[in-house]
């Protein structure tokens, strides 16, 4: 043991390992929860940490998927980004799917892999892997650590990559060689990245572009996405769009990022977004995006997507801008410092009340439904329960599928960074380490972790988690005993063939959190639904609640895959 | 359309396959691709020709690679007054009466005899692509039993003509 409780890796003077100075760096840069699991090329590090008295936790998963969806739920809803170390060969290659979702879903991660001993590389030794030719195509950047004299500044450089910018997951493979490495020189920890300094003040003369065009416009629409959030700029964007009276559409990603119920919200676009605001975007004549991506579950056919609207682009990737819409005022810089620059920009207030009242009457008329039944639960109406029950003001997070878009129809958030769902990779089993995760970086807040029957069980090893640190993690799986949206498709597309969705075994789930020492709950009936949600909340710990939803019930309204955004369909019942 | 693309780059480990791989991913055809050292230490000149379908095609690939940490400068030059040349090394079956009738073609293009034998000779030839594709076809009726080219490597001239400066608008960001 040290007998500095933060020991500097330049003052200190006794020789040490590198896998030592590589956690005396992870205290330095501010980390306070690893998410990891051992294996032999790490256990330098991990002895490393066994002998620290370094002041952060570290959080054994039961798989590394779930170590690196803990990790990305903790980025998520703290902003920090999130740290996982795993071991060479298979840790690394589980990583995989986490790292892939981090990347499509620009979450800042750092990700330590350990890597076979320099000399053998290449060699196809036992647990090797090439992590490096593997990751390079699903990272922000990725490094093979090939000296311990750069251990500390590339650990410098890949937090600083992964936070600034548009964030994403870096990387580091690190050889056990050099973790072993014995050493007590002082090393370089500063960098200089030429080709990496990305542009975050708005170029003032797109702002007055933008400004002169919203002055003009009639039909404007500010479409809210995730750079919002990563930005911190919600106060911003609620000053902005209300000092102008704007309607605001939210990607599925950007949910929170302005209030749900404000007024001047028209909810979630796209595939399963409300009707008002897909005919938002069809008809708009001036379209702002601000951190956004134009995914295609968004817009829907291209060719109908925003057809005679002036496209305004915020976006700090310029490789977003244009990318999959032609866009006329393109805006590189942080979401934030674009919209300090609208809010004091001269703009004319935008003539549009008879749009502002089209899209009221459009709310009125054309409201999410939904039907219920006697023999199971509506899910739909028992989200707007557990809305009810948490005030919605718990950090949700989900999974794909079904019930990851009721969750985001009737979850209706408030709040900013409440919210971790897998959105560009679409991963299922995500939901649930993600919420292990969420709950590490905000203890003491109310986390549900929301997942099908399907999803849940791609990562339930991760139970024991919520046992071992005691995380009071409402844990809700809306069992319709299928890959409910799998099946939808099937019903819509496939002409009712059922190939492998239906899961007609499954585990009995109240049993299972129970042999993890936790508390299971099973719900059939809507008629239990409130009060099983009282003691749900009510109790002080983790509850597995396994509420047994509509088999066939279906996610309205929807945009049929190749449709335009106009050409919705289950828009009323 | 054909395009010349220059990327100048930080010479670290895997930067060749990090901008490859992206042009694989995203779908972008290379039809040649040539990296070697600059002036400056640690710094790599990578000269792509790609085939794309547009303009927006081509903004897309410059600025997939400008958001490459390790890319420093992107520079569409296609439309600048560029020098380009490649290298291309030919081996043509010949015999010794044929060598002289080679010879004799390869002179108009500058190209050279750099290896010889009793049933082959080898040419080497540099200049733009046209050039060395012309001298192929000329070598191609005598039987090429190999060859290797380097791919285009390519920058401005000391003098670019005004007139393109304008081509900066071409550009949204």
């Amino acid at each position: 043991m040290k007998a500095e409780a933060k020991p500097s890796p330049q003052m200190t003077s006794k020789p040490k390992t590198g896998a030592d100075l590589l956690i005396e760096l992870l205290v330095e840069v501010g980390v306070d929860t690893i998410f990891g699991y051992p294996g032999g090329a790490v256990l330098p590090i991990y002895d490393a940490l066994y002998r620290s008295n370094a002041p952060f936790k570290h959080v054994l998963s039961r798989h590394e998927q779930g170590s690196i969806f803990a990790a990305e739920g903790y980025a998520r809803v703290t902003g920090k980004p999130g740290v996982v170390l795993a071991t060479s060969g298979p840790g690394a290659t589980n990583l995989i799917t986490g790292i892939t979702d981090a990347k499509m879903d620009s979450l800042p991660l750092v990700i330590f892999t350990g890597q076979v001993a320099n000399h053998v590389i290449g060699t196809d030794a036992f647990q090797e892997s090439d992590v490096l030719g593997i990751t390079t195509p699903i990272t922000k950047y990725n490094y093979q650590v090939k000296k311990i004299s750069d251990l500390p500044r590339v650990v410098n450089e890949a937090f600083h990559i992964a936070t600034t910018g548009r964030p994403g997951p870096v990387v580091i493979d690190i050889p056990k060689n050099i973790s072993e490495t014995l050493s007590n020189s002082s090393f370089e920890t500063d960098f200089y990245l030429p080709g990496y300094q990305p542009t975050t003040k708005p170029n003032p003369l797109q702002i007055v572009k933008l400004s002169e065009a919203l002055g003009k416009a009639k039909k404007p629409v500010v479409l809210a996405g995730a750079g919002i959030l990563f930005s911190k700029a919600t106060d911003e964007l609620k000053e902005f769009v209300e000092k102008y009276e704007l309607p605001v559409v939210n990607t599925l990603l950007g949910l929170g990022s302005f209030p749900g119920s404000n007024p001047l919200s028209l909810g979630m676009g796209g595939m399963h977004g409300s009707y008002t605001a897909n005919m938002a975007l069809y008809e708009c004549d001036l379209l702002i995006n601000i951190g956004a991506r134009f995914d295609d579950r968004l817009t829907g056919n291209l060719k109908h997507f925003a057809p005679n609207a002036k496209v305004a682009h915020i976006d700090i990737d310029p490789a977003e801008i244009g990318k999959n819409v032609p866009t006329e005022i393109p805006v590189v810089a942080d979401a934030k410092k674009a919209l300090q620059a609208l809010l004091k920009s001269k703009i004319s207030m935008p003539k549009h009340q008879e749009w502002k009242e089209h899209l009221q009457q459009n709310k009125e008329k054309y409201p999410l439904w939904n039907e219920r039944s006697d023999e199971a639960i509506s899910p739909q109406w028992l989200l707007k329960k557990i809305h009810e029950i948490t005030n919605g003001d718990a950090i949700v997070t989900t999974d794909v599928g079904q019930h990851q878009m009721w969750t985001a129809q009737y979850y209706t958030l408030d709040k900013p960074h409440n919210w971790a769902s897998s959105g560009g990779l679409g991963s299922m089993g995500f939901g649930f380490p993600a919420a292990i995760g969420a709950q590490f970086g905000r203890p003491g807040e109310l986390v549900v972790s929301i997942s099908g029957d399907g999803g849940f069980q791609m990562n339930m090893q991760e139970l024991m988690l919520l046992k071992q640190w005691n995380l009071p993690i409402k844990v809700i799986i809306m069992n319709n005993s299928a890959l409910g949206m799998v099946r939808q498709w099937q019903e819509s597309f496939y002409d009712e063939r059922y190939s492998e969705s239906l899961l007609d075994m499954n585990p009995d789930f109240v049993k299972l959190a129970e042999s993890y020492g936790i508390r299971g709950m099973k719900i059939e009936q809507e008629s239990e639904v409130e009060a099983a949600l009282e003691e749900i909340f009510a109790y002080d710990g983790p509850v597995v609640a396994d509420f047994r939803i509509i088999k066939f019930e279906k996610v309205y309204p929807m945009i049929a895959p190749g449709k335009g955004i106009h050409e919705m369909i289950g828009v009323t019942k | 359309m054909k395009r010349i693309i220059t990327a100048t780059v930080q010479n670290r480990s895997g930067v060749l396959n990090r901008v490859t791989g992206m042009l694989q991913q995203r779908q972008f055809n290379i039809e040649s691709i040539s990296v070697g050292e600059t002036e400056t230490p640690g710094i790599s000149k990578m000269t792509l020709v790609v085939e794309v379908s547009d303009h927006q095609k081509i903004e897309q690939l410059t600025k997939q690679l400008n958001k490459q940490i390790d890319v420093i400068k992107v520079s569409d030059i296609t439309d600048k007054a560029i020098v380009a040349r490649e290298l291309a090394l030919i081996k043509v079956a010949s015999t010794p009466q044929l060598s002289n009738e080679i010879q004799g073609l390869i002179t108009p293009f500058r190209a050279s005899v750099i290896d010889i034998s009793k049933d082959s000779i080898t040419i080497q030839v540099t200049g733009k692509p046209e050039k060395t594709d012309a001298l192929i076809s000329l070598l191609r009726p005598y039987g090429i039993k190999e060859l290797a080219k380097t791919g285009v490597t390519a920058f401005l001239r000391g003098h670019q003509p005004q007139a393109q400066v304008t081509e900066i608008n071409h550009f949204t960001v």
